[in-house]
């Protein structure tokens, strides 16, 4: 695909998904209380966006992900939530 | 239009959901052992799973002309009371021999635990003693990198299993180049939130070439779109993709790695 191609296909789509980004970000200024380690870990890995590197994708994913090798002891539960607290 | 859904969670479903699937080209329907949503309290209750998978649903799916088929294990997200799992395994062969059969699976991590890790490796060595295809489920989120990493190690630490035979499931952009060159199959499933969406599944394919990579919608009893494989399709034709190419990914390389089980059979 042209990059004419791809921004008649996906600007619309990304220029939301950034809005909702922003909104995000004021809605969570504007709570109360104390956030946790999800906020720096979104805020570190939203720096990839800005920073002219191809695979932003794969990077992004890397920042949220837990990159030890070793198993952990026991389960602490069965869910995930979507970024690492070791890194922060 | 024809498509295999290679991962569904059929017996989570309604029947609208079957009417949708085959209405929109689906030709077969493959469904792994999975987590019910809340732990089962005894292996009665796998049993009773089993059967479900083996002789209702595929008989619910054939009202709509849809031939069903399913993997069995103990799922990760059960798997870190370890010699529950055992008692649990110990029943996987009354069920082997069964027509609608495919292999072991989903298998795999959750949440990366000594236990899960044990009990992966037990399904492994299972499946290989039974010559069995295996279906790999990888952690979710933040778990999945290290989780992916875990399970290739297992996987590659058993000289009877062969890559090709061995499909891991759920991979995203930091986890598949892993996969396909340890020479294993990938399969990226299509979510409305997490995991991939058809637009990143669709550059993952571009990226990562189209030999052993498959599509599916991964749909259960959560957040998921049982029409997420043609609607994947829908974004190849709107990239330029032609009919044949789409049609290699979403029906002939699930039928390619399936018929590696001499029970899989589409029309
Ligand atoms: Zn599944």
């Amino acid at each position: 695909m042209t990059r004419q191609q791809v921004l008649d296909l996906y600007f619309l789509d990304a220029r939301h998904k950034l809005i909702e980004i922003a909104a995000f970000l004021d809605r969570v200024d504007r709570g109360s209380g104390e956030a946790d380690f999800r906020l720096d870990a979104f805020r570190e890995a939203m720096k990839h966006l800005a920073d002219g590197e191809p695979k932003r994708a794969e990077t992004i994913l890397m920042a949220l992900s837990d990159p030890t090798r070793e198993p952990i002891g026991i389960a602490p539960g069965k869910g995930a939530i979507g970024a690492w607290p070791g890194r922060s | 239009m024809r498509y295999i859904e290679p991962h569904a969670h059929m017996v989570s479903r309604v029947t609208d959901d079957y009417v949708a699937m085959v209405t929109s080209g689906c030709a077969a329907v493959c469904e792994p052992a999975f987590w019910a949503g809340f732990d089962r309290s005894s292996v009665q209750g796998f049993h009773d799973y089993f059967c479900q998978l083996t002789e209702y649903e595929p008989k619910r799916a054939a009202r709509f002309g849809l031939p069903h088929f399913c993997w069995l294990c103990l799922n990760p997200k059960e798997s870190e009371d370890a010699a529950f799992a055992k008692d649990v395994l110990a029943i996987v062969p009354q069920f082997l021999d069964r027509p609608t059969v495919l292999g072991i699976g989903e298998i795999g991590l959750n949440k990366n635990s000594r236990n899960e890790l044990k009990v992966l490796e037990w399904h492994v060595d299972f499946a290989a003693r039974h010559d069995q295809l295996i279906l790999v489920h990888t952690p979710h989120l933040e778990d999945k990198f290290k989780g992916t990493r875990l399970t290739l190690d297992v996987l590659r630490a058993d000289s009877r299993i062969r890559p090709e035979r061995v499909i891991i499931d759920h991979v995203e952009e930091h986890t598949v180049k892993m996969v396909l060159d340890a020479g294993f199959w990938a399969g990226m499933t299509l979510y409305p939130e997490t995991k991939c969406t058809p637009a990143r599944a669709v550059d993952i394919l571009d990226g990562y070439g189209q030999e052993r990579l498959w599509l599916n919608s991964a749909c259960d009893w959560g957040v998921s779109i049982p029409l997420n494989v043609p609607r994947t399709a829908l974004e190849m034709r709107r990239r330029g993709w032609s009919a044949e190419a789409v049609d290699r990914v979403i029906y002939q390389n699930p039928v390619r790695f399936l018929s590696q089980s001499p029970r899989f059979r589409v029309e």
